[in-house]
Order: structure tokens, then sequence, then C-alpha cells
């Protein structure tokens, strides 16, 4: 069977990505979670953000035209609460941003999510 | 009541330049790199000026100003200091209305509330530092008969200070009111979606201080906040955000040795009790109107109680009341003060509200009332604006797990106290919690069993200076609006010192 995807990416992400990879080289996503500009995607210059043993990698984004896949992060904690839905990684225009490589762009990453079907929960081991 | 005009418009006694720059050293002066952004108005989304795009050279040339001013300001006396801050206060107290039209229309939000608590709250802040700063007392430890240990209080030196969007002004003064009355010169950074109504407040207060001990540079996080969270030359770090940032401002401050203070969001539960409903009375009213309390500040406040719990028994009635409630709300013009909720601050605030509506419909969450973007006609529609949610479902949802900082409640059911206290504690976060019940053991068991750093037990939403507010678990570190986020920003000096004049015998 193949492996289910938990992340994905919209096109208009994909070339954001791009643009932030010749910039700034190999970037990565760590998720978050609360306040303000919370629950939304933070991408970092790969290396920036220290991953420890509390962190679960999701996925890593394989994106044309970018030759280092792109690893998308969250904490376990919050993976707990999150592991049931698919995220999709888009961009929409916007200020709020922490310390996110895109906000000076107009733009803000976004994760859009909706439940995982049964037969993807089923791989998962979900259900 | 009025409706204020707009700041810039010809009926308003507010000036909007086209530019600010960064307020350094005592004035206002451009960014080394001569880049600004723009800087919408939530409330119709259009552009209404531009603010200086801060870089690592406009932070040094903060941190060249703080520290020259830092030493001389830590020796002032604590009674100079406190005069200082209740000057600030009188300051903006006689431009009350004018600070809260400002606020309003830097972040979208209703007038009704920047007049009647973001200022004024912001006013009372500065008066209680300046009081506890004058009550503040070392100690002395007597060691032994001719041995004394005498504790001082003295000031870090500069710190730094990232400022969210949701409080602009009062998150600032939070922060502002203790470093300052502790002796430290600050940078401060506000946040990239509501940079101007500091730098207008720098306009009224800034020539009060002397030059250098509070300096304002706007920017992004990644250009702006980065070298100054990541600073050698900063002797702290401030911050109020989320939980990703927050590990990334600790993970700096690691580098640097130097402490941190964070506040980084909730998902608080607001519970209602039976007993609650015993009656139809002034309290079952005030409960109604604290389950609404959702509604404060369109929902962005860290502490949103965004989950409500309501006992199965009184749970049909009590929700019928309380969606009819929630319907009341009248969205509108921030600007006039009828209004009882206005815009979320930005666009992609906006987007993931939309988001967590989205996905909480999708995971089978009812809604009981609300559920989408609102729109409110005229040049309002290009406004951040959104309905008024309740969704009823359960615990596990992402609805009831994420901080949506937005008008959204979730609501569920529970059967008993020990049922409560189990849903309420099943978050990541600890910073907030509501219990509402007429019965004072009920209310004080669940105050104490739940883990945040604030419970309001039958009331929500009230921020007092003298009550100590910060989170447990993932909700940060530190508490603030209380004296002791002095401590947070003092050094202490023992000097040990023995008054014998005899030798120990040693050597």
């Amino acid at each position: 069977m193949t492996e289910v995807e938990r992340v994905g990416y919209t096109e208009a992400a994909a070339e954001l990505i791009r643009r932030l990879v010749e910039r700034n080289g190999p970037v990565m996503f760590h998720q978050s979670g609360g306040c303000c500009d919370g629950s939304a995607p933070m991408c970092y210059p790969d290396g920036d953000f220290l991953i420890g043993d509390v962190d679960v990698l999701l996925q890593e984004l394989r994106i044309d035209g970018v030759v280092e896949p792109v690893p998308f992060y969250m904490s376990e904690s919050q993976f707990e609460y999150w592991k049931h839905t698919h995220l999709t990684l888009d961009v929409v225009p916007g200020r709020g941003s922490g310390f996110s490589l895109e906000a000076p762009e107009g733009v803000r990453f976004l994760i859009r999510s909706r439940v995982f079907d049964e037969a993807e929960l089923t791989a998962l081991g979900l259900l | 009541m009025p409706v204020f005009e707009r700041p810039g418009s010809s009926g308003s006694q507010i000036k909007v330049e086209d530019k600010y720059g960064h307020f350094i050293g005592g004035e206002f002066v451009a960014p080394k790199k001569g880049e600004y952004f723009d800087n919408y108005a939530p409330q119709t989304g259009q552009v209404f000026t531009q603010v200086g795009r801060g870089t690592a050279e406009d932070i040094e040339a903060a941190l060249d100003a703080a520290h020259n001013a830092a030493d001389s300001w830590g020796r002032t006396a604590p009674t100079e200091r406190a005069n200082l801050l209740l000057k600030l206060a009188d300051t903006m107290e006689a431009n009350l209305e004018d600070i809260a039209v400002i606020e309003s229309w830097d972040n979208g939000k209703a007038v009704r509330e920047t007049l009647a608590a973001d200022i004024p709250l912001a006013i009372d802040h500065f008066r209680y530092f300046a009081g506890v700063l004058r009550a503040q007392e070392g100690t002395i430890s007597e060691i032994d008969e001719h041995t004394v240990a005498y504790h001082y209080h003295e000031p870090l030196g500069v710190v730094g200070q990232i400022i969210p969007w949701n409080f602009p002004i009062l998150m600032a003064v939070w922060k502002l009111a203790p470093a300052l009355a502790a002796g430290n010169a600050v940078v401060l950074k506000p946040a990239e979606q509501t940079p101007w109504s500091i730098l207008k407040l720098m306009e009224l207060i800034g020539d009060q201080l002397p030059p250098g001990v509070l300096n304002v540079v706007n920017g992004f996080g990644t250009e702006a906040g980065k070298p100054l969270a990541s600073n050698k030359r900063i002797a702290k770090i401030a911050f109020t955000g989320e939980t990703t940032t927050g590990r990334l401002i600790m993970q700096y401050a690691s580098q640097n040795l130097i402490p941190v203070t964070l506040e980084l969001g909730g998902k608080s539960p607001n519970i209602f009790f039976e007993d609650v409903a015993a009656q139809r009375d002034a309290f079952y009213d005030k409960a109604q109107e604290g389950f609404a309390m959702f509604a404060l500040n369109q929902g962005e406040v860290c502490t949103c109680p965004s989950r409500a719990l309501v006992q199965s028994s009184i749970y049909s009635e009590f929700m019928k009341d309380a969606v009819a409630r929630v319907e009341k709300i009248k969205m509108g013009n921030p600007l006039d003060t009828d209004t009882t909720m206005g815009a979320q601050a930005s666009n992609d605030q906006l987007e993931k509200i939309k988001s967590y509506l989205e996905i909480g419909k999708e995971e089978g969450a009812k809604v009981l009332t609300g559920g989408e973007v609102a729109k409110l006609g005229g040049d309002l529609d290009g406004g951040y604006y959104v309905q008024p949610t309740v969704f009823e479902g359960d615990n596990s949802m992402r609805i009831f797990q994420e901080e949506i900082f937005g008008p959204v409640v979730s609501v569920t059911q529970f059967n008993d106290e020990a049922d409560a206290l189990k849903t309420a504690n099943d978050t990541l976060y600890g910073l907030g919690a509501g219990v509402w019940s007429r019965d004072g053991g009920t209310s004080y068991r669940m105050g104490r069993g739940i883990k945040a750093g604030r419970v309001w037990v039958n009331n929500y939403h009230a921020y007092p200076a003298h009550a100590a507010f910060g989170g447990y678990k993932q909700s940060g570190i530190g508490r603030e609006t209380h004296k002791m986020m002095l401590d947070h920003y003092q050094q202490t000096k023992n000097l040990l010192v023995s008054y014998s004049p005899d030798a120990l015998g040693f050597f």
C-alpha cells in the first residue's frame, strides 16, 4: 500500500516556497499552536528552528524546482489532536507571521484541513 | 452615542502622516534601509499609511540608544521613575478618546472596547507599577550576630519586548510599565499588523521619557524581530504570541543565556454548572453574558473562552438563551460606539478563521448560529468581519483544541464535576478558564483543579492590575499585571557584609 499523504500543498504555496528557497536556501516548516499568529505554519531557513524529540515529521514535501525535500514538523502533543486530519499548505494575502520567512512578501502560509477518509484512517492505523 | 470620524479624514482631529519612521533615541527616524510597508485599516481593508520596515541595522541603532540611556535611567530614584509613569498615565488619560479611536482604527476592534477597556486599563497599568515601585523594598537577612545579607533590586539593563496585535497598546503597556518602573531601557517591536497606534502613542508620550529609554522599531518578525530576540545586547526578552515562535525565542535566549517571559495563548474552557439556571435572576443573566464573552475583541484574546462546557441537565434551555444572547451582538462600523463587535485584525486572520469554520463543519460540529464571514455593506465590505459563531461538538475536535482567535466558541456538555474537570484539562494550554456556579465549594474545587494560571469565578475577561496573569502548560512562562512582574525585570544584588573585626582563624 502506498503511504498516505499527511501534508499536501497548493500550486501557490509551491511557487512561494520556490521563491523563498531561491532567496534563503533550503527551508523547513513547523506548525504553530496558540495565540495571535498561531495555528499557522511557520517557515524558516532549514535548521534555524531546533527540532527535538517532542516533534513529529509529518511529511517531506517534494516540490518541483526545489532540490531538497521540505520537511513539515509539528510538536508531538499538538499532533495528537491533529493526526486524523489531512493538511494542505496554502498561501493567502496577509500580514501575520511570527518570524516566518514569507511575511515581508505581504502573504501568509495557511493550513487548510480535511478529515481523512476511512481508507486513509485505516492505512494510518487510526481506526 | 457618537460615531467617530476616521483618523486622517477631514472631520477627525487625528492626523495620519503618509509614512512613519521608528522611534529611536527620543525622536522619529527613517528606517536605515529607507523601506516602508503598507498598513491596512481592518475596518475597510484599505491601506491608510506606511510604516518603517525595520531591519537589523535599525535594531542596532535602537540598542545603541537604549544602552546610552540605560545606566543613568537605572540610577534614577524610584520616586522619579514612578512620577514619570504617573505623568505618562495622565497624558494618556487626557487624550483617552483619541487614543481609543486610533487603536480601533489600527486594530479593527470596536471603539466601545478601547474606550472602556484597552486604554483605561493601560493607563491604570502605568499607575499600578508606579505604586508598586514606590512600595517595593529590599530585604535584610541576619546571617549571624555580625553578618548581614542585604538584597537590593537592580535593573537588568536593556530589554527586548515583542508585542502582539490583539491589544497593541495595552499589551505594550503590560510589558513597558514593569520594565520602565524597574529602571530598564527598552527596545520594543510592535506587531506588523498593528504598527501605527504605538507610534501615535509615542507622539504623545515619547518626549516625556529621557531619550533612548523607550525605543520602538517596527518591521517583520524575520527582519526585525529576530535581530532583536537573538541579540547579545539584550538582558531579557519578553514575547506574547504563539508556541512555535515562543520556542524560537527561547532558543535564541538560550544562546545568550538570558531570561525569557512568554505568553503563548490558550483554549480556555468556560464552565457552566446546573445551579446557574436554578433561577432566572441577575446572576443567570450575568452567566449568559459570560458565555457571550467569546466575542470580546472579536475573539482575538489569548484567553478567549472558546470552549464552553455546559452541564447536561440545563444544556438545552441554557443554550437556547445563550444563542439568543449571541445573536444580539451588533456588528458594524467599529468607530460607532453602538457596535459591539468589530473587524478581525488582518486578512490572514480572517482566512485562518474561515479555514476553522470549514474544518469545524467537516468534523461534524453543528453550527448553532453564525458560521460565516460577514459582509457589512459600503466600504466595510472590504474589511475583515466574521459572524459570532457557536459550534456544538465534542472536545476531541480540532475546533475544541486549537486557538482560532476569532469569534467562535465550541460548546459541549458534561455530566458532573469530575467530567467537567477532565474535559477542561484536556488541552495543551492553561492560560485562562471560567467557572460559573452558585455553589462556593464547586467553584473552589474546580478553580483549584483546572490547570490554568487564571481561573475566573463567576466573571470573565476582567484584567485588573494586581491580579497575576500568565500560563500553565504550553501557555507560557511568567506572570504579568502583578508586582511579581517587576521581579522578571530585575536582578537581585546581594551584599554579604561582615561587621566583625575578627579573623575566621582558617589561615
